[in-house]
């Protein structure tokens, strides 16, 4: 993916928090989401129409309004009205909007905007209006490569997502995962990544050998993730621009379960050997390996804090699977799982506040969220299996997959990728073109 | 001629061996599992006339049976014999798990193997460890019984 050259200049940005009558409450199951109308962008005359390999976008200004759309659907915090009932033109609207008339339409609040497309640069303008208070909110201008026209939409969604939450978005993110398809006794299993609305889905590996658990790192330029070559399973990094793919170390047994340090600079993982898993970090650039957890028990699945200063970890060293947290140099080991059942997977949220986990009781598995102390356990959503959960960058959602029973032979099986926000609400089915599992959540593209 | 007594007593003796027969049938309920331990033959392969490959485990559980001690003794044995040749023992879950405890749960299982194997004087380094935690059933059911056969170590002739 081509570095994205992107300048953001602010026309006018209102901080009219105090006097907008237009917000959206988040902390809540939102079950009356707000009306807002996406006006198609107004495109400048004279520009050009954008390839894309071999397709030609045509009004790429009503496309980038789709895009938006779609996003807001899928937050379940926003209604996006039809377009067939909008009565002021792309080109007027952004300029002067007549508020009566999308007040008739019961709008709350209302996106416009103008692109202009040359060979080289994609320039965007977009304004967010509050419709009760008849007031501009966010005005803002940036300027891109046509081919990020995608980006922009996302880059939108998002600015009208903090402007009206007050939290930052996550619609300029993509995900990871891995593409799955084949009988369940020779699962074929390639790594993908897509934009996190399914769009731009592409391959990073040939499917020759197995490949599970990929995660970006920080700065969603590299991947970390466990592969099957040469029928040694080891953490591998792959560099997504370059395609390079190297091992991680030099270990003399299987490595798995691997995750990126908060800064990037160490990859933090599981080694198993002679029956015993612990947890070690391998620093990027000194090499140097660390080991972290020095027991007999199995010790995976490891989640820093964003802070880098804990660690959240499963083990079995009770008996079964629960979560523990460490500092982030193995000292203070505290079990912080009490509850009748298994505990696996944990993940910490990116607003530091809670660690989201796989709970398995009485043959169900479990989605569900915890404070960091263990605390205020609370399960989102139940079925015949699901695991690993992941945070968007935000912490407000959560991706995770799930798996179907089959018969005795095999039939009726399918893995999905699935999400849902963190109040429990908005639970939804993730498209993707094959089977999926382990799904990641980058980081926003624009940090 | 048959007297209508001994009749009776070998209608009894069909009987019940019909009835056991049928408690050994695969398929029905709670059969081929004790103590959560596959105990059948369905998907198990020779290595040698006598020499099961598989042996298999309890829901979370590394530990042998008594069964596959017997299974281990007779592949160490074999193996003694074929001094030149060298194994894979492969460690498999089954996929009422998380992931990535399944594939250290395959590896502990694998290695209880080796352990074992190891003291019936294999050398160690005849013997390669591998796990594919949930990743490779055997069985692509959703059931106990299919969760039973997958819950297992296979030893592999190294390629």
């Amino acid at each position: 993916m081509k570095k994205i050259f992107l300048f953001i200049f602010c026309l006018f940005i209102f901080n009219n928090s105090a006097e907008a009558l237009v917000e959206v409450d988040i902390t809540r199951g939102n079950l009356d989401p707000l009306p807002i109308a996406v006006s198609p962008l107004y495109v400048e005359s004279g520009s050009i129409d954008i390839k894309e390999g071999d397709k030609i976008i045509k009004n790429v200004g009503e496309k980038i309004s789709e895009v938006i759309e779609v996003n807001f659907k899928r937050s379940g915090l926003f209604n996006p009205l039809k377009k067939d009932s909008f009565v002021q033109k792309p080109d007027i609207v952004h300029v002067k909007p007549r508020f009566e008339d999308w007040r008739l339409i019961k709008a709350q609040a209302l996106v416009t905007g103008k692109v202009t497309v040359s060979e080289e640069k994609l320039r965007v303008e977009f304004r967010l209006w509050d419709v009760i208070a008849a007031k501009e909110m966010v005005a803002l201008a940036f300027s891109t490569t046509p081919n990020n026209w995608r980006r922009v939409a996302h880059i939108i969604s998002d600015k009208v997502y903090q402007r009206l939450t007050g939290e930052e978005g996550y619609f300029d993110t993509r995900i990871i995962y891995v593409a799955e398809s084949g009988p369940k006794t020779q699962r074929y299993k390639k790594l993908a990544i897509m934009d996190q609305d399914g769009a731009n889905v592409k391959y990073l590996t040939l499917g020759n050998e197995l490949v599970l658990t990929p995660r970006f790192s920080p700065k969603n330029q590299l991947v970390t993730y466990l592969s099957y070559f040469r029928n040694l399973p080891r953490v591998y990094l792959l560099d997504i621009e370059t395609g390079v793919q190297e091992v991680v170390g030099d270990f003399p047994g299987m490595t798995f379960a691997p995750r990126f340090s908060p800064d990037g600079e160490k990859i933090i993982m599981s080694f198993a050997k002679d029956g015993n898993s612990d947890i070690y970090t391998m620093n990027l650039k000194t090499r140097v390996v660390e080991k972290i957890t020095d027991h007999t028990s199995i010790d995976t699945s490891p989640s820093y804090s964003p802070d880098g200063k804990y660690i959240a970890f499963n083990s079995d060293r009770s008996g079964l699977q629960q979560i523990y947290v460490m500092r982030s140099d193995g000292s203070n080991v505290k079990r912080i799982t009490f509850g009748k059942g298994l505990y696996g997977t944990p993940v910490w949220s990116p607003r530091g506040d809670l660690i989201a986990f796989t709970k398995v009781h009485k043959g169900r598995f479990y989605i569900g969220v915890m404070r960091t102390d263990g605390s205020g356990e609370r399960l989102l959503t139940e079925n015949y299996y699901q695991e690993a959960p992941s945070w968007s960058p935000n912490g407000r959602v959560l991706i995770f997959y799930r798996e179907t029973k089959a018969d005795s032979d095999g039939k009726g099986f399918s893995a999905k990728l699935w999400s849902i926000d963190l109040t429990g609400y908005n639970e939804r089915l993730i498209e993707t073109e094959t089977d999926g599992s382990d799904p990641s959540w980058s980081s926003l593209l624009s940090k | 001629m048959v007297s209508l007594t001994n009749l009776r007593k070998y209608l009894v003796v069909v009987l019940a061996g019909i009835a056991l027969t049928a408690c050994a049938t695969q398929g029905k309920k709670g059969s081929n599992i004790a103590g959560d331990v596959y105990t059948g033959n369905e998907t198990v392969e020779y290595l040698a006339t006598g020499v099961k490959d598989r042996v298999f485990f309890a829901t979370n559980k590394s530990t042998l049976t008594t069964a596959s001690r017997d299974t281990l003794r007779k592949q160490a044995a074999w193996m003694r014999k074929k001094s030149k040749l060298k194994f894979t023992i492969e460690g498999h879950a089954d996929e009422r798990g998380t992931r990535e405890y399944n594939l250290a749960l395959g590896e502990r299982r694998a290695n209880a193997v080796k352990d074992y194997l190891m003291t019936y004087g294999i050398s160690g380094s005849r013997l390669n460890v591998i796990s594919y935690g949930k990743e490779r059933p055997v069985n692509s059911g959703s059931n106990p019984l299919a969760w039973s056969q997958n819950r297992r170590s296979v030893t592999v002739k190294a390629q």
